[in-house]
């Protein structure tokens, strides 16, 4: 049974950093847009540069 | 004149020499919108940031002070195809957000809480029945309070704070008995822990707050919800007023940079933004948003102007005068509070339960100690036994029935387009049985069309839309857009309270006043068949027609009376206008009983009449002297398009031309009231089945946490029913 004196402020530290984690989480505005959120994860980062609306709208100034 | 656009107002530091402005904007909802708003406003040199938030359906815009002028993002975002309009956080969504946040870390606490409390006890509830040692036990449980004792007290202030307010008040809530159920279990699991004892409550107690806390979470969020949407909806609404920043230059800048005192421009066809009075110039003014009364009234020097009225005819400089200087106004804001005042007096469901609910649970505990007690238990056994009947009784069902069914059945109403404005609306509006409706505004739509389109030949039809569109009064407006004329006619010109005139092919074509058309002799017939239309006339050479414009019923008004009449609810209408007026529109739609020339005194005599009848009244109306009626009623809606006053003081707004919303949201109502019945007996026999295994003293915690989440679970898979799709509404 010493091996208690490990496993339990093992668990406790794993809880509190999983606590930790979703605090900061919050502080950090990401529950603020759930839905926008959702989305954001399948979108494109760099979009083709054809279809690029910014690029066109650059060019066209 | 010079006219700019100024969104200072709007604009405010965000950390050194960056900008920040938030703009609503309509008619994002999906990935693409976001990307495209998102990278077209990124391609404007010296914008930082640009981020879309789809939940709430805002832009959030930084960029590199004095470089850019925000008027410049809502262009951008016209040509990509969105209005957008800057938007301020009201004070009461500021609120609803930092109460969301708190309670989503209040629900990150307790849940964790219960995830670590939940592994320690598992290995106590299956250690007792093999080989686990006492003072491993005691390890344990010093370990769950450790956890579970700072988690509780951070994590149970929602509840603690609401249980004190109601208790300070002298009255009790749902809140009362949670607090003092789990301030209890948990006080005598630490009393035996310190004993050695077998069993410890630490787990339920916490398990009780998360599960609580899920429901107040789901509740509150739904509450923002409603709230970014309204105030969106308010932004949308780009409320300003040309107010003069020079003798002789005006800009347009919102209402909200508006002050007492400042001289605004009303022109022909434009909707007052403020109240004020006339200072300068001459028109006819349409206040059928202030009284109800569809004929227009003229305008003079001196003349006080309501925000909400529309200008007609003629150009006018308005003071913007401080609130309540108007007569009007005072006398509507008296009867008001008086009218809000009572009705804080309504006791929500939930509270009506928690009075019947506490006294008996409370009783239930105190004399199971005594029953122990003189059964030759000690005292020590009994006490722990009656506070295992409180633990086990403690209403976490109960307090999830009403939020759960709330949340839902707001969400459906959202869907339907009607919008909560306060928290118990769903329990009085499932009660109403009598709904009385405003005319102008409610019944009808608020804006202009054309009645007898059918009787004027296509091409002349055409012609007058065109010529319509040279003119500002918004009478013409009507007629152009009644035609969907896009093309102007160029050589058009406007006589100044007459009408319009052009030359076409050699043919003079005239709209305007009868008298200018040379038609008066066809208005006799067309007041007689519609007294409440104004008449416009369009002459052609020697032909000459008359068109008769004004405000239309809602689509589908009928048939929501009649929807309404099949459910048994009564109908009347209580309007400012004039007789005839409210004669034919009761006419149209099959009510019998109607009242005109209705002052906001009367109204809420009638409903006080209604009331001491027993009749539960809904109030429909959308004007500023139905204000206090609405805040008088028993529950009250209010179409998007009211005035603020009445828009704020509803307890339900709707959206959108059509009048169904009223119907759907009845009977959302309805159903939800009977889920939150069902849900309360639910938990009721729950606590009828538990509450004799709780007094025979042989509830272990295992026992106290099984039944607690499997009531709770059942109450909130009960609500999710107020979800499914409601019978048709007409």
């Amino acid at each position: 049974m010493e091996i208690l004196v490990y496993l339990v402020p093992l668990a406790l530290l794993l809880g509190g950093a999983g606590l930790a984690a979703f605090l900061w989480s919050l502080r950090s505005g990401q529950y603020d847009d759930l839905d926008g959120a959702a989305w954001r994860a399948i979108a494109d980062d760099d979009p083709p540069p054809q279809e690029a609306p910014a690029e066109m709208a650059k060019a066209r100034r | 004149m010079q006219v700019t656009r100024d969104f200072s107002h709007y604009v405010r530091a965000a950390g050194a020499g960056v900008q920040h402005i938030d703009l609503a904007v309509e008619g994002v909802h999906c990935a693409g919108c976001m990307a495209k708003i998102e990278r077209g406003l990124s391609a404007i040199p010296d914008v930082t940031l640009a981020r879309v938030n789809l939940t709430d359906k805002r832009v959030a815009l930084e960029w590199k002070e004095g470089t850019l002028d925000p008027a410049r993002f809502i262009d951008r975002l016209e040509e990509l195809g969105y209005k957008a309009y800057p938007y301020e956080t009201q004070s009461a969504e500021a609120t609803e957000v930092a109460e969301s946040r708190f309670l989503l870390r209040c629900l990150g606490v307790a849940a964790f809480a219960t995830m670590n409390v939940m592994m320690l006890s598992i290995p106590v509830w299956s250690g007792n029945v093999s080989d686990m040692l006492p003072e491993q036990r005691d390890f344990f449980h010093w370990l769950s309070a450790l956890i579970a004792l700072p988690a509780a007290a951070y994590a149970g202030q929602p509840f603690f704070r609401a249980a004190w307010r109601a208790l300070s008040n002298k009255t009790t809530n749902m809140d009362v008995p949670i607090s003092i159920g789990v301030c209890l279990a948990l006080g005598m699991s630490v009393v035996e822990t310190i004993n050695h004892a077998e069993h410890a409550y630490f787990d339920a107690a916490i398990m009780l707050l998360t599960f609580l806390l899920v429901g107040r979470f789901l509740d509150q969020n739904m509450r923002r919800r409603t709230r970014a949407v309204a105030g969106n909806l308010a932004a949308l609404k780009a409320e300003t007023a040309a107010k003069f920043v020079g003798p002789d230059e005006i800009s347009q800048v919102p209402v909200a940079a508006i002050h007492p005192g400042d001289i605004v421009l009303l022109r022909p066809g434009e909707r007052c933004a403020v109240d004020g009075s006339v200072i300068e110039g001459r028109s006819e003014i349409d206040q059928s948003l202030i009284t109800g009364e569809t004929l227009y009234v003229t305008a003079g020097q001196g003349t006080p102007i309501y925000a909400g009225s529309m200008n007609i005819s003629g150009t006018l400089r308005v003071r913007v005068s401080a609130d309540s200087e108007a007569t009007l106004l005072a006398e509507i804001t008296r009867l008001l509070d008086n009218a809000l005042q009572a009705r804080s007096r309504y006791m929500r469901l939930a509270d009506r339960a928690s009075r019947l609910y506490a006294p008996v649970v409370h009783a239930t505990a105190l004399i199971t100690i005594l029953g122990w007690v003189i059964a030759g238990a000690t005292w020590r056994d009994a006490v722990v036994t009656g506070i295992a009947v409180l633990i086990i009784t403690c209403p976490c069902a109960l307090g999830l029935a009403i939020p759960t069914v709330q949340t839902v059945a707001s969400g459906t109403m959202f869907k339907a387009g009607v919008l909560l404005n306060s928290g118990d609306a769903i329990e009085r509006l499932a009660e109403a049985d009598h709904v009385i409706f405003d005319k102008t505004g409610t019944l009808t739509l608020p804006d202009l069309e054309v009645t007898n389109a059918d009787d004027i030949p296509s091409d002349v039809f055409e012609l007058a839309g065109r010529l319509a569109l040279s003119s500002h009064h918004p009478v013409a407006a009507a007629v152009a857009q009644a035609v969907g004329a896009t093309s102007p006619i160029l050589s058009a010109a406007e006589e100044a309270g007459q009408g319009v005139r052009a030359m076409v092919d050699g043919v003079e074509l005239r709209l305007g006043r009868p008298s200018f058309c040379g038609a008066e002799a066809l208005v006799a017939d067309a007041t007689r068949f519609d007294p409440e239309a104004s008449i416009v006339a369009f002459s052609r050479g020697e032909e000459k027609f008359i068109l008769s414009v004004r405000q239309g019923l809602r689509p589908d008004a009928q048939a929501v009376i009649a929807a309404l009449k099949a459910r048994n609810i009564g109908i009347e209408i209580l309007s400012g206008d004039r007789e005839p007026a409210v004669i034919a529109a009761a006419h149209a739609l099959g009510i019998a009983e109607w009242r005109a020339g209705v002052t906001p005194a009367d109204k809420i005599a009638r409903i006080e009449e209604l009331k001491r009848r027993g009749a539960k009244v809904l109030m429909v109306g959308d004007g500023m002297n139905d204000a206090p009626s609405l805040a008088a009623a028993h529950v009250s809606m209010s179409p998007i398009s009211a005035a603020h006053l009445s828009q704020a003081t509803a307890d339900l707004v709707f959206l959108g031309r059509p009048l169904a919303p009223v119907v759907a949201a009845i009977d959302s109502a309805r159903k939800a009231l009977h889920l939150m019945r069902q849900n309360l007996w639910l938990a009721i026999g729950y606590n009828v089945l538990a509450v004799p295994v709780a007094i025979s003293g042989v509830v272990t915690p295992l026992i106290a946490a099984a039944a607690m989440s499997g009531s709770s679970i059942l109450v909130m898979l009960n609500s999710l029913r107020a979800r499914s799709a409601s019978r048709e509404i007409v």
